[in-house]
């Protein structure tokens, strides 16, 4: 029914296949529709957010969207600026995951904020000196570049490039792309620092105040390291679950593989220096503000020195071992784990310098603070994730998202069955037809 | 014309006096217009500009002992002017710095809400308002009308009673005189405190009582010289406006982090 809409030299799943993931998908996405709606209408009381907790779960899932969406100005930087040119086979669906990954934060913080209508004060009444006003100008700029990069993607759905201005202007948005992905890469260099920032410079906080350079702490530059370093693997991750619901070979091998190899090596550098930092500020920062590391990870219920451990040693060296190497690399069940575990170190990593800032207490006469998110904040974090698989659903069907899956899959159907297939009926052709006359 | 030197507004606690009872923190809710629900005994989701912490030195019968510590915001200068933990931060300018008073204010028609002053201030001095203010039937005639209440989604905290000291300038000028004298200008927890434990002023004036019970020393970002007068959380350079005073150790200990090895005297400053 929709096979005009269909790339050509390419299998989709049948229409009702289709339309029931996107209902059921749906239906998720409603019920976090309906927990944003409750936020915005009633107020951040339907939250589990209090006074010690003004930072919870949606700064966290902001942070961690995106360093996963980091991928996309990554894979950009490697294709269009160093000339990796093997990279042209995932840049299309790194874009678009990054795409989804930025307009998810977005969203989430347009819940998160207790006046969602004077969000436009961040803009207008911008403070220079807070990195939160960088995270936002970079982060709107860089989602614009985003949408600029996944536009081309859209002109080529079949019936779209068949109108001409369309095709003319998909095929000169390509032609310029390597300034949007260098410009994307100036902007996400400084919107993943300045979210390292926002820990970074809490002075006040000794579990999360980091010593630095100039204005910018060291969590500056970790943030955007671990970004670079994490987000291409959580690329790789979702290209391999959207291989095996497919069920077809996407993305060749050598592709996976250079990007895998270029993670490992930014991850076994970020886990070093990680762990550099980490040692600095427990044996001197720390200390100085009058407490020890042990301090950070003690009498309390959840946070332990596992996390720190899990973090820097089995999500960062772990990983970054396998990657660098090209046994780890060719071996599928590595890969798979290698990058699962990147993926949840610097989730991890978020998580620990917003809930855990959070939790730690600084006043001796206090003790430490711990929090579950409500129904509504998990919802609403659950949202995102919904609308990104609905996004990739559609996208994956009417889009030239992975241009090597017709190389990977050659269909072999019967003359009669191809006709239905991959060409449209004439009437429907002369339909869709763009108004040239 | 002779530059006038800025005035620096704060307060000193004297723990030694203060019995817990709260005034302090009755006296600044009606003044201020601080919104309650019905039920607080969530206290992490109570407004409390002025909050009362019950310490304890933690030894058993009959070496226990206790001490109240009213907590009001600490208008924090930070290592230089105005560079205090939640001004910085606020990504709209919804917070400030008064070169003029030194007092850190909010404000509530700027404030949108994305609460990173809160994670920033180390004393939880800032409060969200998680839901809009309910007065009782006809409280709201009772309600001071020098200050705005505050909508759902934003931040509030103590303001050293601003509104104050606006009042105490009017009425000088009016008087045609341009100072505004110690005893015009005080907080209403001040005035509350029925113990006397509270002194306001400014401490860059030798006169006002605040300087002289706490002898600030300007070559170290106004920390106290007299050996029993301390701020919370020293080290970290937030620069305290609020200081306190005790003529008991493990207090003026329990008022910053230190280290095992440490002894109270060292106090070395992060910042420094």
């Amino acid at each position: 029914m929709d096979s005009a809409l269909i790339p050509k030299g390419v299998k989709r799943c049948p229409l009702w296949q289709f339309i029931l993931l996107i209902c059921v998908v749906g239906a998720v996405l409603l019920w976090g529709v309906y927990a944003m709606l409750l936020c915005w209408f009633k107020g951040l009381n339907q939250t589990n957010m209090n006074d010690a907790y003004g930072f919870a779960l949606w700064i966290w899932a902001d942070l961690a969207v995106i360093a996963v969406g980091g991928g996309a100005f990554f894979t950009g930087l490697l294709r269009y600026i160093f000339g990796k040119d093997e990279l042209k086979n995932i840049i299309n669906y790194a874009v678009l995951i990054g795409f989804i990954c930025y307009s998810s934060a977005l969203l989430i913080l347009a819940i998160d904020i207790g006046q969602p209508l004077r969000g436009w004060f961040i803009f207008w009444h911008a403070n220079v000196h807070s990195m939160l006003t960088e995270v936002a100008f970079c982060l709107s700029c860089y989602f614009g570049v985003l949408t600029i990069e996944y536009i081309p993607l859209i002109l080529e759905n079949r019936q779209i490039d068949r109108v001409p201005f369309f095709h003319h202007l998909g095929h000169n948005m390509h032609e310029m792309m390597a300034v949007f992905a260098a410009t994307g890469a100036f902007l996400s260099f400084f919107h993943q620092g300045s979210l390292g920032g926002v820990a970074g410079v809490l002075f006040g906080r000794p579990f999360a105040f980091r010593e630095g350079i100039l204005i910018w702490p060291w969590t500056f530059f970790l943030f955007t390291w671990s970004a670079a370093a994490c987000g291409p693997c959580f690329t790789i991750l979702i290209t391999k679950i959207t291989e095996t619901v497919t069920r077809k070979k996407l993305v060749k091998d050598s592709a996976i593989e250079l990007l895998a190899k270029i993670s490992g090596w930014m991850l076994l550098t970020y886990s070093i220096a990680k762990t550099a930092d980490t040692w600095y500020w427990a044996t001197v920062t720390a200390p100085s503000m009058g407490q020890t590391l042990m301090d950070f990870y003690s009498n309390n219920p959840l946070y332990g020195i596992w996390i720190l451990i899990l973090e820097i040693v089995i999500c960062g060296f772990v990983p970054a071992a396998i990657l660098i190497t090209k046994k780890g690399r060719k071996n599928s069940l590595a890969l798979w784990i290698a990058i699962t575990l990147a993926t949840i170190g610097v989730c991890i990593n978020r998580w620990v310098m917003v809930l855990q800032v959070m939790a730690v207490p600084v006043l001796t006469f206090e003790s430490w603070f711990m929090y579950f998110p409500s129904w509504q904040e998990i919802a609403t974090t659950i949202l995102p994730v919904a609308y990104g698989v609905i996004l990739i659903a559609i996208s994956y069907r009417y889009l030239p998202v992975f241009p090597n899956e017709p190389e990977l899959n050659p269909i072999e159907t019967l003359p009669a069955e191809e006709e239905e297939a991959v060409e449209p009926s004439v009437e429907l052709e002369q339909e869709l037809k763009p108004a040239e006359a | 014309m002779k530059h006038k030197k800025a005035k620096k507004y704060g307060m000193v606690i004297d723990l030694d006096k203060c019995t817990g009872c709260g005034s302090c923190m009755v006296a600044c809710m009606a003044e201020n217009n601080v919104p309650f629900r019905k039920d607080e005994s969530d206290k992490l989701l109570s407004i409390t500009w002025m909050r009362i912490y019950k310490l304890t030195n933690g030894k058993p019968f009959p070496n226990t002992d206790i001490c109240y510590l009213p907590r009001p915001c600490m208008h924090c200068e930070g290592q230089h002017e105005g560079h205090s933990p939640c001004v910085t931060v606020c990504p709209a300018i919804a917070t400030d710095y008064s070169s003029e008073t030194g007092i850190v204010s909010q404000i509530y028609t700027r404030c949108f809400g994305c609460r990173y002053c809160m994670a920033s201030c180390p004393y939880h001095a800032r409060y969200f308002n998680w839901w809009d203010p309910v007065w009782p039937d006809g409280m709201e005639k009772y309600l001071s009308p020098n200050v705005s209440p505050r909508m759902r989604g934003v931040v509030e905290k103590c303001s050293f009673c601003f509104h104050r000291y606006q009042m105490a300038k009017e009425k000088a000028f009016m008087e045609g005189r341009r100072k505004v004298e110690e005893d015009e200008y005080q907080t209403a927890c001040t005035q509350a405190c029925p113990a006397g434990a509270i002194t306001f002023g400014d401490l860059n004036n030798p006169n006002h009582t605040v300087y002289r019970m706490v002898k600030p020393d300007p070559k170290h970002h106004g920390r106290p010289t007299n050996p029993n007068a301390f701020r919370l959380l020293e080290r970290l350079g937030t620069n305290p406006k609020v200081y306190y005073l005790s003529s008991r150790e493990w207090i003026r200990r329990a008022g910053d982090n230190y280290l095992k090895s440490e002894s109270i005297a060292k106090k070395p400053a992060h910042h420094e």
